[in-house]
């Protein structure tokens, strides 16, 4: 036999006993300790790279087309994803640079793909954001637009924001930031009056994938009777009808609106965490007010945005928010016995996560695992802040930086009653056989969530409703016949 | 093959007047570059004159993806006992993490690894190289999951561009860890669509699998591979049992609900029967070439093709298989009356459009038509000139052909031909449902399936049934 022959090995399988016994390891203490000594291999990431924010942002203005500097993958897995948690269109474009554009450079990918972007889908703005790729290679985007226009491949006065989203760095929420930091510099550049005020509050809802949430600010906002102008306003158009007719461009801020926000009587964000270098670029530039609230997440939080509302434009809070709120705690106060004392895990983004733990607090629930796959020692501390005002919030452990393998370790030797998360929290959620809330982004494998809010009075409701009865599901499906009946 | 009978309303001059007014709303260059990928189908014709695998048009909105998504998405992802290490930053794996329903046996984290396996890199990865970071995270890899049969590392774009060397690396740790540790090259900028990373993976598994492995008991006569079914839906779990029942011997399966090690001892088999052409055609000559293993391409979808099918795989065993093929036939042949008697008056003489990725538009023809659907439309994502030639055929005369299309492409083609169904892409789906377009996702099989053999058959009729027949198309225009 020659010795190339003999290195062939058999085809193994692996003895019962052998998977029985890694099968039962894996849910040991002792492989927590090893799972979390890991510093190189990430499993079961729960968050994205830059440019999908991006991709959002670019999304929420009207007419605008997002363009993708880079390689053609990334885009359709940009859409891919968009697609699947709206179930709607999400248009995009790129200029799919490929082998010869890692050597030279994408200007000329750049110059074909931005003229024919324009000629097809005649938008009235394109938002250029990056790939991997040329981020790597080093593309100086600001020189390569400047010579598109000069040389004619699309009009001067089009608006080509562009923003620097290199993966390898943060996550799709500082994309979000970057993009809108760079649409709103693009778009109010000139625009400034001095003296002049609009009256109109700027909202920025921040990386949601809710399109319910959006909505809700805005009936809040109209209940109130201010006027407003929400800055990356994806909700009509990842939230688009069916009529017989699809529209490219379905929605989103009205270009003269988003030029008029640096005149504008006050700003907010709802989303700290997704619009820091927005907010801080915003508060040297724009007039006005300017305010970060947390995600209004439950009664409290709904309470302090309301009535920074009503200080900042000096409006009453109207009767029918007063009942709103009322009949929140009406359903909270009914309900807490179905959540008190429960233990919750969580992954998600910092503000999202910031928003269900106050929600979860409130109700006399505890937040037992907060999991944040990518964040800073800040957020922690916001946190931890956070967990001290209640004395639900003790023994409470934040994980930054882990991942949903980390999570599952967490699961199996720490269970608690409920898990919430996006779709990608359910493999965790099965091995450890406690039930998944999907809030959060994306949502692949259920309907309508993201059409439900989740912020207000309303979205503490639902919040509620969606967790409670689930428990109370589990019970009558789980229990023995002599402790099934008819109330619960 | 009998050429299909013409449609109404379509000739070669009409499809080429729809492509001329659609082209002539392109830029001059752009139109130059697009206008060789679209045509009006000859079926007569030697070779299909439509161009295909050449790069994408920047900024018309290609639906393509990349040679990474076809390496992990397609040929490595659905291998259930390696681990697939996406490697670079963070997002492709988070993208392709479980979003193309290759399902797979096993207990996941313990036996199959279903999951995402990324070095998330970040920019010191990128200034001082991810070599070592990769060497580190193989080795927790293979601890924190000890009976995985081997690891693969696909690269994203940034590794190729830093100069990273994941060759050696593997090299190295598949020394060091005594299992398979196979690098695969399929940066995204590569190539110019999936297709690439295809055949990249398919020369790693050339280069690092095959051969390496033999199967314990003794080769028999009956010994086939499935080639190129990736069990989307359970494709696979349809397919199978039918090979068997016919008195064959399935001994791998590349790849879906695949075993690696297998995988590595297919050199011994009698026959490869390849479904995905376009995907895995690369391995099938190697191991024709190395080991004088022929190969023949098949189609499992709908009875019309499936029948087709079996025959001819009959023909190259002896008649203990041919007579089991035809009793097979003749068993399955009630079972599928049934399923035409139901579907077929409900669907008979509708259209429908396709545009997926390298095989499945040609190879679901037959599906369709045995529903009495006929086909006006179909192309490719990322398919060449031989997918292009066994397509031609299938297509009645006129009919439009269309590579990579972009979505304003497709949009007036679909305006114009007005199918009763548009069977695509996530991408695609809901632009068509908007315009109250009956549609079904035909890379994921719209999160239904299988769509393969006999069984898969059922659900395809009910499932292009309740596309088109939904009661909730009634309800788009609005009466006021
Ligand atoms: S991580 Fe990089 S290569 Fe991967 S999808 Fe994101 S931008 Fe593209
Ligand atoms: S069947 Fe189509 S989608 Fe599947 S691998 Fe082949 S070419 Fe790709």
């Amino acid at each position: 036999m020659s010795a190339a022959e003999a290195a062939v090995k058999f085809v193994t399988e692996t003895p019962p006993e052998e998977i029985e016994r890694v099968k039962e390891w894996i849910n040991s203490e002792e492989y927590k300790e090893k799972n979390f000594e890991r510093t190189a291999l990430v499993v079961n990431p729960a968050h994205a790279c830059q440019p999908l924010g991006a991709q959002m942002v670019a999304t929420g203005f009207e007419g605008a087309l997002p363009f993708i500097h880079g390689s053609q993958g990334c885009a359709s897995y940009f859409r891919s994803t968009f697609s699947r948690h709206y179930r709607e269109p999400a248009a995009a474009t790129c200029d799919a640079m490929t082998e010869d554009g890692a050597v030279f450079g994408g200007q000329n990918n750049l110059f074909e793909g931005l003229e024919n972007a324009y000629a097809l889908y005649k938008p009235k703005m394109i938002p250029i954001f990056t790939t991997c790729m040329p981020e790597v290679i080093g593309d100086d985007l600001n020189a390569y637009t400047k010579n598109a226009k000069a040389q004619g491949f699309i009009p001067e006065d089009l608006p080509t924001p562009y923003a620097n989203t290199p993966s390898f760095n943060g996550s799709h929420i500082h994309g979000y930031d970057a993009m809108l930091r760079s649409i709103l510099q693009t778009l109010t550049e000139g625009q400034k009056v001095e003296g002049k005020c609009t009256g109109k509050l700027n909202i920025i809802p921040g990386f949601d994938g809710n399109v319910g949430n959006l909505r809700e600010y805005k009936r809040i906002l109209d209940l109130m009777g201010i006027p407003y102008t929400m800055l990356a306003d994806v909700s009509d158009v990842f939230d688009s009808g069916c009529d017989g007719e699809y529209k490219l461009y379905p929605g989103g801020t009205k270009m003269e609106d988003a030029a008029e926000s640096i005149n504008g009587k006050a700003t907010i964000s709802m989303q700290k965490y997704s619009t820091v270098t927005t907010m801080k670029w915003i508060e040297s530039e724009y007039d006005g007010e300017k305010a970060i609230l947390p995600l209004p997440f439950g009664v409290k939080k709904t309470d302090e945005m309301l009535m920074k509302l009503a200080e900042l434009f000096d409006k009453p809070i109207p009767a029918e928010l007063k009942a709103e709120r009322a009949r929140a705690v009406d359903a909270m106060t009914d309900a807490q016995q179905y959540l008190h004392g429960r233990k919750f895990a969580i992954a998600g983004d910092p503000d999202y996560l910031l928003g269900i733990v106050t929600f979860l607090l409130e109700m006399g629930a505890r937040p037992w695992h907060i999991l944040c796959s990518r964040s800073t020692k800040k957020f922690q501390k916001e946190m931890q802040a956070l967990l001290d005002t209640s004395v639900f919030g003790e023994g409470c452990s934040i994980y930054i930086n882990k991942d949903l393998w980390h999570m599952r370790s967490l699961l199996v030797t720490d269970p608690v009653d409920g898990i919430i998360g996006d779709t990608h929290a359910k493999w965790a959620a099965r091995d450890a056989k406690i039930p998944l809330f999907r809030i959060g982004f994306p949502i692949i494998d259920r309907v309508n969530l993201h059409r439900t809010p989740v912020v207000g009075y309303n979205g503490a409701i639902s919040m509620l409703s969606m967790l409670a009865n689930k428990f109370l599901d589990i019970k009558d499906e789980t229990c023995d016949d002599q402790w099934f009946e008819m109330m619960r | 093959m009998a050429e299909r009978k013409p449609i109404k309303g379509i000739t070669i001059e009409s499809t080429e007047k729809l492509i001329a007014d659609t082209l002539a709303e392109m830029p001059e260059k752009a139109q130059k570059k697009r206008a060789p990928h679209l045509g009006a189908n000859e079926p007569g014709a030697s070779a299909c004159a439509v161009k295909s695998n050449k790069k994408v048009v920047p900024g018309v909105m290609s639906q393509r993806g990349c040679a990474y998504a076809g390496a992990k998405g397609v040929v490595w992802g659905p291998i259930r006992d390696m681990i697939h290490v996406s490697h670079g930053p963070v997002g492709c794996g988070v993208y392709s993490w479980g979003t193309r329903r290759n399902l797979m046996q096993g207990i996941p984290g313990v036996t199959s690894f279903p999951m995402d396996f990324t070095s998330d890199f970040q920019e010191r990865d990128i200034v001082y190289g991810g070599d070592l970071k990769l060497e580190k995270l193989l080795r927790e890899a293979d601890e924190l999951f000890p009976l995985n049969k081997g690891m693969s590392v696909l690269s994203e774009c940034p590794v190729g561009l830093i100069g990273d060397d994941i060759n050696a690396v593997a090299k190295k740790m598949e020394k060091e860890l005594d299992k398979l540790v196979v690098p695969c090259n399929c940066e995204g900028f590569r190539g110019v669509s999936q297709s690439l990373g295809h055949h990249i993976s398919n020369d790693s598994i050339r280069d690092h699998i095959i051969g390496k492995f033999k199967f314990k008991e003794e080769a028999g006569p009956y010994d086939i591979a499935l080639i190129g079914d990736y069990n989307i839906g359970g494709d696979v779990w349809a397919a199978k049992p039918i090979l068997e029942e016919i008195g064959l011997n399935v001994k791998s399966v590349w790849t879906g609900d695949g075993e690696v090690e297998k995988i590595g001892a297919t050199h011994s088999v009698k026959l490869n029967l390849i479904h995905c052409y376009r995907s895995m055609n690369y391995m099938c000559k190697v191991m024709e070439e190395k080991w004088n293993i022929p190969w023949l391409e098949y189609n499992f979808f709908g009875p019309t093709k499936i029948e087709e099918s079996l025959r001819a795989i009959g023909e190259l065993f002896d008649d203990k298989i041919r007579k089991n093929v035809e009793k097979v036939i003749k068993k399955y042949k009630p079972v599928m009356k049934e399923v035409t008697d139901e579907y077929k008056p409900r669907l008979e003489g509708k259209t429908a459009m396709l545009f997926v990725g390298g095989l499945r538009p040609r190879h679901t023809i037959g599906a369709y038509e045995d529903l009495g659907i006929q086909i006006t439309g179909a192309g490719y994502e990322f398919a060449h000139q031989d997918d292009y030639d066994r397509t031609a055929p299938e297509m009645a005369k006129g009919t439009l052909i269309y590579d990579d299309v972009s979505e304003f492409e497709l949009e007036k083609f679909v305006e114009e031909l007005k199918p009763d169904l548009v069977g695509s892409g996530i991408k695609e789906k809901y632009v068509f449902q908007k315009a109250g377009i009956p549609f079904r996702q035909m890379h994921s099989w719209d999160y239904s399936g299988p769509y393969h053999g006999y069984e898969g058959f059922k659900i395809f009729a009910r499932d292009i049934d309740m596309a088109i027949n939904s009661p909730t198309w009634d309800l788009v225009k609005s009466p006021f």
